[in-house]
């Protein structure tokens, strides 16, 4: 395969990972909570998917059955610590910056835990092959576009379908603006938030368990998810809070970060070692440099939600 | 026609604490009518009107819908009896369109189509004649589509009896009009609408009956078409209650400050003041008497440097002309850079520059108080921040409305309080406390603050406490100008008496003071003069002694006829 | 139809409202509960993962004495302990400052790292070729002056436009850890995977290596308490911290005070940063600042931005941390052990604060429930 497509369709592959992340930050943002643990939660749904396929790798079930099974252990285990973050942040009220930072330390310590304990020939080796479907076994990157990168792109597509054209979606934007107003026309403001918490966060474990899965494939894999939960945060704000201009944001991340492999390979581009640092440092210059134009530019549809960060207590005034 | 009772209310009560705000009130209300409830501030008016909405609940008495009696116990049960309020603040979403905020948190098995929606929002609007782009989204919108949103919103529900909590406060008079058609077509479509209120013209000009509140309790209702504003006035205000609040009569007031064609518009836009000219004089209280939010605040923050003017003067006066210069109230740098620009002169009308003194001898010299102003000090306070107007050398002290988010800092304790004007004295960066907690000490002694001890934080005081060292400390500062506005709001009588007595104090002392009040018992015996506000315009400025309330309350309420003129 | 419910239906079960005064002796006893409670939870969650553990049942003692094992066992664990204390300190007083003004500064692991940079960068190309005394000032310069840098950029925003500086100084760190990696590629030779230790430009042991950081850290505790409640630079922090509309109202010009605070906090951070570099490392890593700054502001937040409480609550992180290391390397467990343990522990501790700050009615109690409602208005 020409070595330009490859390294294109290596870039959506990589970009998957930050789809699902972000697609769930974005989720439980619009309820107006910044969830600092999706680093944690990224990595504790790959853990999840991983136990279960490293129970069942070698039993010889049906392989959708198998892949089924995995999604659901990704994301009970992403969707708990979801639970732990809304209980702690709406029903407790805690600060949400000190409780996410706290929930990524848990997740991702919990993760090299656990996955130091599985054995990557069971979890890794077999299953990988059915995940991979239908291209799996090709050389070139187009293996790496399996079924959870198809699921990927559904959820993201999904998401800003419920967000911007359903009224659980029109109810969810409303809380996280304002939830004295949403409170006050009878929307229940504590289950919204918990549901789109722990929804969001499901949804982000799945990046985690589909990086590990489906694009490194590799034993240490793990080792470097947690940056990329930091990177799907920053996700958000490029794609200003909408979940179908994640995917134009990850393709965009995923190019700048698998650029410093490929590009060294072009032999008509003159580069040193010192580029690719600069190339990776490159999503993050942008995400700041778009949160300062939306800041200034001052758009209110590309400002983050009103109430984020905000614990809502409704006799406070 | 025989007409059908949509509400009735029976015996009422509702208690705050030991405040009674509302007192076995009975009120009845008719299909396809409009009634106005008419009251002063704090009467009760909205407390009531919330019961039916669901906001609050009664403590006794009963509300009864088409005969039957029912309970209502949030927003949402009222929206199932078909009541709506729409409240002065909205509730709205400023990022969403109209149409989606009206459909907002509205139950339906359809499919959500907002397309649909639109189409629904624009066939009320155009059935009761509002003028509404459903598609505009809230922050776009004026004041008066925002409120035409949440009428909307509220018939969208299928409301048949809508309650107005002050809809005309903020609307212009063309836009009072339209608003007064849509309520005409509704009245005629059967449908029930209270409309709380405090101006005269208004209730005369569009309702049917006139329920009358007075100190939480039902005066009387009456047939619009058989009353007068006067006969109206005169049951809303009630008959002058003797306060016995001391007033001395003013010595050899001078003006200290003079506001001339001030006017503001606000940050979404709006004439907020319109041409204020006035003069407060010193030794002299001037009570500002008007509706609340009819630019009372917008005016004392102008004046103290918070908001920026669009046109006006805002004069300081200090009549200085051959009297010694004091250490009192400008610093060393303050007087040679005054004398510099030869402001000072000696004994025998020469200049003084200080030229090449130390400042022993300077400080000597000023002390033994011959060292003199040769002008009366006139001072432009507009387009000054109130660290400027400080570094003036000029001493306005003002008691702001809201104690706690802009007065004082609830966290801090009484001494940090003190210091939030003082803090800059003292050359090294740091904080000098000893000063302030002599001071927090003394206004906790002289003004009998309950509290246990300086460093409590202020948060934790009660509401007469807390206004006890708000006022202590802005006359801590020695003022020459002290603006308070509603001082005595949620305090109990005896908090109350020592805030007037710290005020005719003051005035006594000379200084110029500014009261923003708002029970006409406590303006007319407190002030001196009353300026008379309404819709941000001064509608009149009368003498205290001499006039009534049923004048002032017909001046609150009066129109500006200039106003008329612009639309 | 609704016209037979009963009145009482209308209070709900449970009614919330905010405590208007804190006990402090209550306050601590529910704080301690939760960081029992949270133990007795590490201790569930150690069964499930440690297989020693789960083998040998009677060993839960070991697993939790080892809390005390890992710092106190031997001198070299005890100054250790100290020393990590100093620096996780150093970062969460530097964070203190911006916090109290509610400025949301997550920014400060790379604030310490340019820091850390900053000061190496210094004795990469100075060391050896002026005299040691000078290399280490310049060093501190550098770091103070990079942290500051670092620190003022999403401030100057926030002050001009409002940028949220929570994502801002977020991204900041990310910036700073790939303009580390690439310096390296730069200064490394190649063949070569890390910069190793700089033969230069390394701070006297006075007794102990670690001693003089920790003096150094006690006296910036000391002084920054003294700053932020003695000061007039404090207060202003404060007053912009609690209400921005006193803060106009007095006269207080907000957007200084927020780029100044900035400032201070980034320049502090650098001092870590060169505690780092000079006091412990001589080098540099995208790895350097070690996830502090993020940690720092967990210890800033227990410690309620009281820098003197600030010591207790970093001496219990690491305490935690030091205790989790030991049992992982008895019970043979992944070193990502202690993260999990001092995750727990924080869940309970964030949980607890509820529990002190918001008072809980039950259905029945009316009275108190409706003052609690006056007491609001």
């Amino acid at each position: 395969m020409n070595i330009w497509l490859n390294f294109l369709i290596d870039s959506l592959a990589f970009g998957a990972t930050f789809m699902y992340g972000s697609t769930g930050e974005i989720l439980t943002e619009k309820a107006g909570h910044l969830n600092l643990g999706i680093p944690g939660i990224m990595c504790m749904g790959g853990a999840g998917g991983c136990l279960i396929l490293n129970m069942i790798g070698k039993s010889g079930l049906p392989p959708f059955l198998i892949v089924i099974l995995g999604i659901l252990g990704s994301l009970i285990l992403s969707m708990l610590c979801g639970l732990i973050y809304s209980f702690l942040t709406v029903t407790l009220r805690a600060n949400q910056n000190v409780t996410g930072l706290a929930l990524t330390t848990f997740g991702v310590g919990l993760m090299k835990v656990i996955m130091s304990k599985l054995d990557a020939t069971v979890y890794l080796i077999g299953p990988k092959m059915m995940y991979r479907w239908p291209f799996a076994g090709r050389q070139d990157s187009l293996q790496c576009l399996g079924v959870l990168f198809f699921l990927a792109i559904i959820i993201v597509l999904l998401s800003s379908w419920v967000l911007f054209r359903t009224r659980v979606g029109l109810q969810l934007r409303a809380v996280g603006e304002n939830p004295a107003t949403a409170d006050a026309v009878g929307i229940n403001v504590t289950r919204y938030k918990y549901m789109a918490t722990c929804i969001g966060s499901g949804i982000a474990g799945l990046g985690g368990f589909y990086y590990i899965i489906d694009y490194m494939v590799s034993q240490e894999a793990y080792l470097s998810l947690e940056a990329f939960g930091w990177l799907s945060i920053a996700l958000v704000i490029f794609a200003l809070w909408r979940p179908h201009l994640t995917i134009i944001g990850s393709f965009v991340f995923g190019f700048l970060f698998s650029c410093s492999s490929y590009i060294t390979n072009i032999s008509w581009i003159q580069v040193t070692m010192a580029t690719k640092p600069l190339l990776k440092m490159l999503p993050y210059v942008v995400t700041i440099i778009v949160l300062v134009i939306s800041s200034i530019r001052n758009k209110r549809e590309n400002q983050p939600p009103a109430s984020l960060g905000l614990s809502y207590f409704r006799e406070e005034r | 026609m025989e007409k059908q009772l949509a509400l009735q209310m029976r015996g009422i009560t509702k208690s705050f604490g030991p405040v009674v705000a509302n007192n076995h009130v009975d009120l009845d209300v008719y299909r396809g009518e409009i009634l106005a409830v008419l009251g002063e501030n704090g009467c009760g008016k909205t407390t009531l009107m919330n019961m039916i909405a669901g906001i609050y609940f009664p403590d006794e008495g009963q509300i009864l819908i088409d005969g039957k009696e029912v309970v209502i116990r949030s927003p949402k049960d009222a929206f199932e009896h078909k009541i709506g309020m729409i409240h002065q603040h909205f509730k709205l979403v400023d990022l969403f369109t109209a149409a989606e905020n009206v459909v907002l948190g509205t139950e339906s098995k359809e499919k959500y189509n907002l397309k649909a929606v639109n189409a629904q929002v624009a066939q009320i609007a155009e059935r009761y004649g509002f003028r509404l782009d459903p598609a505009k989204k809230i922050y776009d919108m004026s004041v008066s589509e925002k409120q035409t949103v949440e009428i909307i919103k509220v018939l969208y529900r299928g409301a048949d009896i809508l309650i107005l909590d002050e809809p005309t406060a903020v609307l212009t008079p063309q836009e009072i009009t339209r608003l007064f058609d849509v309520l005409r077509r509704m009245k005629e479509d059967g449908k029930s609408i209270i409309i709380i209120t405090h101006k005269l013209n208004e209730v005369m000009e569009v309702s049917d009956r006139v329920a009358i509140l007075r100190r939480g309790e039902h005066v009387a209702t009456v047939n619009t078409a058989e009353t007068s504003e006067a006969e109206l006035t005169e049951m809303m205000v009630g008959k002058k209650i003797d306060l016995n609040i001391h007033r001395s009569t003013p010595v050899n007031a001078i003006p200290r400050l003079v506001v001339e064609d001030l006017n503001l518009y606000n940050a979404e836009g709006i004439h907020v003041l319109k041409d204020i000219s006035f003069t407060a004089n010193g030794g002299e209280i001037l009570g500002i008497a008007g509706i609340a939010g009819s630019g009372q605040k917008e005016l004392l923050e102008s004046i103290s440097g918070l908001q920026p003017v669009e046109s006006g003067k805002i004069t300081f006066y200090n009549p200085k002309k051959d009297r010694p210069v004091s250490f009192f109230h400008k610093s060393m740098k303050q007087v040679r850079a005054l004398a510099a620009k030869g402001a000072f002169h000696d004994r025998n009308l020469n200049d003084v520059t200080f030229h090449g003194m130390s400042n022993k001898a300077v400080r000597k010299w000023v002390q033994n108080g011959d060292v003199l102003f040769r002008e009366d000090e006139v001072m432009n306070l507009r387009d000054k921040t109130p660290l400027e107007i400080r570094q003036l050398g000029v001493h306005l002290s003002f008691v702001p409305e809201d104690r706690l988010g802009m007065g004082l800092v609830g966290s801090m304790d009484i001494t940090d309080n003190m210091m939030l004007r003082s803090y800059r004295k003292g050359k090294l960066g740091f904080l000098n406390r000893k000063k302030p907690k002599a001071q927090a000490e003394e206004i906790i002694r002289e003004l009998e603050v309950s509290t246990p001890g300086v460093s409590t934080p202020v948060r934790r005081l009660s509401g007469g406490n807390v206004q006890k060292v708000l006022v202590g400390r802005e006359i801590a500062y020695t003022p020459k100008v002290l603006m308070a506005a509603y001082p005595v709001r949620g305090l109990d009588i005896n908090s109350s008496y020592t805030i007037y007595n710290l005020l005719n104090r003051q005035k006594e002392n000379g200084v110029a003071v500014i009261y923003v009040g708002e029970d006409l018992d406590v303006l007319l015996e407190l002030c001196d003069r009353i300026m008379v506000i309404n819709g941000g315009a001064v509608t009149g400025i009368v003498d205290a002694r001499t006039t009534t309330k049923e004048e002032i309350g017909l001046l609150m309420t009066k129109t500006d006829e200039r106003k008329e003129e612009d639309a | 139809m609704s016209t037979v419910k009963k009145n009482e239906v209308r209070e709900p079960l449970i009614h919330l409202s905010k405590r208007t005064s804190v006990n402090p002796v209550r306050a601590w006893a529910i704080r301690i509960a939760a960081i029992v409670l949270g133990l007795i939870v590490c201790g569930l969650v150690a069964f499930l993962l440690i297989e020693k553990l789960n083998a040998h049942p009677e060993k839960i003692g070991d697993f939790y004495t080892a809390f005390i094992k890992g710092s106190f066992s031997t001198s070299r664990k005890f100054w250790k302990f100290l020393k990590n204390i100093a620096i996780l300190l150093c970062v969460s007083l530097a964070l203190t400052p911006a916090f109290r003004m509610r400025f949301w500064n997550i920014g400060g692991e790379g604030q310490t790292l340019v820091g850390v940079l900053g000061a190496i960068a210094v004795d990469f190309y100075l060391g050896g070729k002026i005299p040691e005394w000078l290399l280490l000032i310049l060093m501190f310069i550098a770091a103070l002056l990079t942290g500051a840098v670092w620190g003022v950029i999403p401030a100057l925003f926030r002050a001009k436009w409002g940028t949220n500086e929570t994502l801002f100084t977020l991204m900041m760190n990310y910036v700073a850890t790939f303009l580390v990696s690439y310096f390296l590629v730069i200064w490394v030779p190649s063949g070569s995977s890390s910069l190793g230790k700089l033969k230069y430009g390394k701070l006297p042991s006075i007794g102990n290596d670690y001693l003089l950081i920790i003096l150094i850290v006690v006296a910036l505790a000391v002084a920054l308490y003294i700053y932020l409640n003695y000061t007039k630079h404090g207060y202003e922090i404060n007053v912009v911290g609690e209400s921005v509309r006193t803060a106009q109202y007095v006269g207080i010009n907000e957007k200084k005070v927020i780029i100044r605070t900035m400032i201070l906090s980034g320049a502090l951070c650098g001092l870590a940063g060169y505690l780092i570099a000079a006091g412990l490392d001589q080098t540099v890593t995208t790895e350097s600042a070690g996830g502090q700054g993020f940690t720092g502001i967990m210890v800033a937040w227990l410690g309620k931005f009281n820098p003197l409480a600030m010591i207790l609550t970093a001496a219990l992180i690491q305490l935690l941390n030091q205790g989790a290391a030991q049992i992982s390397q008895d019970f043979d467990v992944s070193g990502a052990f202690p993260n999990v343990i001092v995750g727990i522990i924080l869940f309970f501790i964030i949980g607890s604060e509820f529990f002190i700050n918001y008072e809980i009615h039950f259905r029945g109690h009316h009275g108190l429930a409706e003052a609690g409602k006056e007491a609001v208005k």
